[in-house]
């Protein structure tokens, strides 16, 4: 645990820094200390004032207030609110009570949707990047309409979707029921379990076009030569992409998997326009779970210690993650 | 950024057709709900409550008008606009000279910085959601400063994404700028400060364009911190669009004409500049 140690070693008294590289002989703007060893921090001081405002603060009180009782009653005066202990943690826990089966529902629910949606959008996103390699007519064009749902503002583009899922008057029950007569009544898409399905489609329509765009960039670092080279060695498409292409793209593909994931697994804004009021069991995301528990009973104690949980498995994997994949950039 | 030359062995047929469906069933994939959005955005009521239809039966920009008095459009889209202009600001400014300092200064602490600055960035939203509204409220009870429900205060938490990633951006991409050019600078004169001003700046304009649309296009779209942190006077767009649905009726015509207006500005704005944030994006992240 680290929280309220602030990183704010503020400038040390009196240069305490070796002086790098001797002494110029310039005339000093500033005197000679500050330029040599407070410089850099005047420069920090905003952003550490901010980050010490608006993260490592209320990362302080997140965690204290997940060890208090903190119901509706305390929510004016919460200083008041009586110790708790790890009760909090108990009950989001416990998968025997209700509490802790919804949260484990829920974060089951968000490991599924995360690892399909993360995987869908890197093969399709790299995909069309491979396949965008080479020029050809329609290129430029083809590449901003990919963009689009990337620029599209997250509410506008989820609420259009929920638009369409609507069960009575929505493009995709009238193309399956109507058009193509798949089925005879309409499937609900927004309620029950097909609400999974709905997310995950609407997830990853929204995220490949980064991976799209992040591949995109990684490709143009590949030397045209290499190519060539292997192409004089007779290697087909497909030898290429895989002896060349992927290979070449390990670095960048593992900080776009990890963004992926971070995103993915955070994400609030989907599910909150794409279901409105409460998600559906079956598309009930970690964040949006703890935000709606937080928000309608009003126990920010128990809502803070489920928010602690999170972040804890988010920095297990990510620390798995960082140790797998830099040992095997050394090897 | 089209490759000079294409490989010496042409693609075969196969290739080709491939990436024909490919692309195309992806385009189409893309686009439906860019369909959806602007045909039912000139449907009547009565035509979006109905079976859906590919083909508006008849043209109308009724919901067009409609939709600035249904709700007060006009009031939500000025406060996003200042609430993500303002983010976009200061997060870009504040990372500037912290970025700078990162970069280019050896000292204590820089590694803790560093390390703070990139795990904040994965930390859910929800996380900082709660004890926010907390303290708000709190400062509001005691102080009377009313940061819970105010622009100012939504700025504030907008920061808690906008600011480490424009930190974080923004350091790798002075990194990739050569120290010789701000070095050069110094010997001719320029204080620190004129460097980063004269120099390193204007050189990393891509950068800092890269960083700035991406700011402004996340604090645009923004959702949770927007749903908790305003009220009827400082909602943002993203609150309401939620609006136009009743307890009996959901407009869908100016649900969708609203979501056009509001997308337009940024979809455009980002495919003028989206040059840059590929640029920015190499830079920066892929390293």
């Amino acid at each position: 645990m680290t929280t309220t140690v602030s990183p704010r070693t503020t400038a040390p008294a009196g240069g305490k820094l070796p002086p790098a590289g001797g002494g110029s002989r310039r005339r000093p703007l500033l005197p000679e200390r500050v330029r040599r060893g407070g410089l850099p921090y005047l420069l920090l001081l905003p952003a550490l004032l901010l980050e010490v405002l608006i993260h490592l603060a209320p990362m302080a009180v997140g965690v204290w207030m997940s060890f208090r009782e903190l119901t509706q009653f305390f929510i004016n005066n919460w200083s008041a609110a009586p110790f708790a202990g790890l009760d909090n943690f108990r009950v989001a826990v416990d998968v025997n009570a209700p509490v802790g089966e919804a949260l484990l529902n829920s974060f089951l629910v968000t490991c599924a949707f995360t690892i399909l949606s993360v995987g869908a959008s890197w093969l399709i996103g790299t995909a069309a990047a491979i396949l965008m390699q080479d020029t050809f007519r329609g290129r430029g064009l083809l590449r901003a309409t990919f963009l689009i749902p990337y620029a599209l503002p997250v509410y506008a583009a989820v609420i259009t979707w929920s638009f369409m899922l609507q069960r009575d008057n929505g493009l995709v029950n009238h193309v399956i029921v109507d058009q193509l007569g798949l089925t005879d009544d309409r499937p609900f898409w927004l309620l029950g379990g097909n609400s999974f399905v709905a997310l995950l489609v609407v997830a990853t329509w929204k995220s490949w076009p980064f991976a799209f765009l992040i591949v995109t960039a990684g490709l143009q670092s590949i030397p045209q030569e290499s190519y060539e080279a292997a192409a004089i060695d007779g290697a087909g498409m497909w030898r290429r992409v895989r002896h060349i292409t992927l290979p070449s793209l390990r670095p960048v593909n593992q900080v776009l998997v990890l963004v992926l994931f971070l995103w993915t697994f955070n994400d609030f804004n989907t599910p909150y326009v794409l279901f409105s009021e409460a998600a559906p069991e079956a598309a009930d995301l970690v964040s949006i779970h703890i935000y709606q528990s937080s928000f309608a009973t009003w126990n920010f104690g128990s809502g803070s210690a489920m928010s602690v949980l999170l972040l804890l498995f988010l920095l297990l994997v990510t620390a798995v993650y960082l140790l797998l994949t830099n040992r095997r950039r050394e090897s | 950024m089209p490759r000079p030359h294409r490989s010496p062995s042409a693609p075969p047929a196969s290739f080709l057709w491939t990436r024909r469906i490919v692309l195309g069933a992806l385009a189409v994939f893309t686009l439906v709900p860019v369909y959806v959005m602007v045909s039912s955005s000139l449907k009547s009521l009565e035509d979006v409550s109905g079976r859906f239809q590919w083909i508006p039966s008849e043209l109308t920009v009724q919901p067009y008008i409609d939709i600035w008095s249904t709700v007060p459009l006009g009031r939500y889209f000025l406060n996003s606009l200042i609430v993500a202009g303002a983010a976009t600001v200061c997060s870009v400014v504040i990372a500037v000279f912290a970025a700078y300092a990162v970069s280019r200064y050896r000292f204590r602490g820089r590694r803790v910085f560093t390390i703070t600055v990139l795990s904040t960035q994965m930390f859910p939203g929800i996380l900082f959601l709660l004890p926010l509204f907390l303290i708000f409220v709190n400062i509001g009870n005691t102080t009377g400063v009313a940061l819970y429900g105010s622009r100012g205060g939504l700025i504030l938490t907008y920061l808690t994404f906008s600011l480490p990633f424009a930190i974080w951006m923004l350091i790798g991409y002075f990194d990739s700028t050569p120290k010789e050019l701000d070095e050069a600078a110094m010997v001719d004169g320029c204080g620190p400060l004129g460097a980063l001003f004269r120099v390193v700046v204007p050189a990393a304009v891509p950068g800092i364009v890269a960083v700035a649309i991406y700011a402004f296009m996340t604090a645009w779209g923004e959702v949770l911190f927007a749903s908790v942190m305003t009220n009827e006077a400082t909602r943002t767009l993203a609150v309401g669009l939620q609006g136009y649905s009743t307890q009996t009726n959901v407009y869908w015509n100016q649900v969708m004409a609203a979501s056009l207006v509001v997308s337009v500005p940024v979809v455009i704005g980002f495919l003028l500049l989206q040059r840059y944030l590929v640029t920015g994006l190499t830079a920066g992240a892929v390293k």
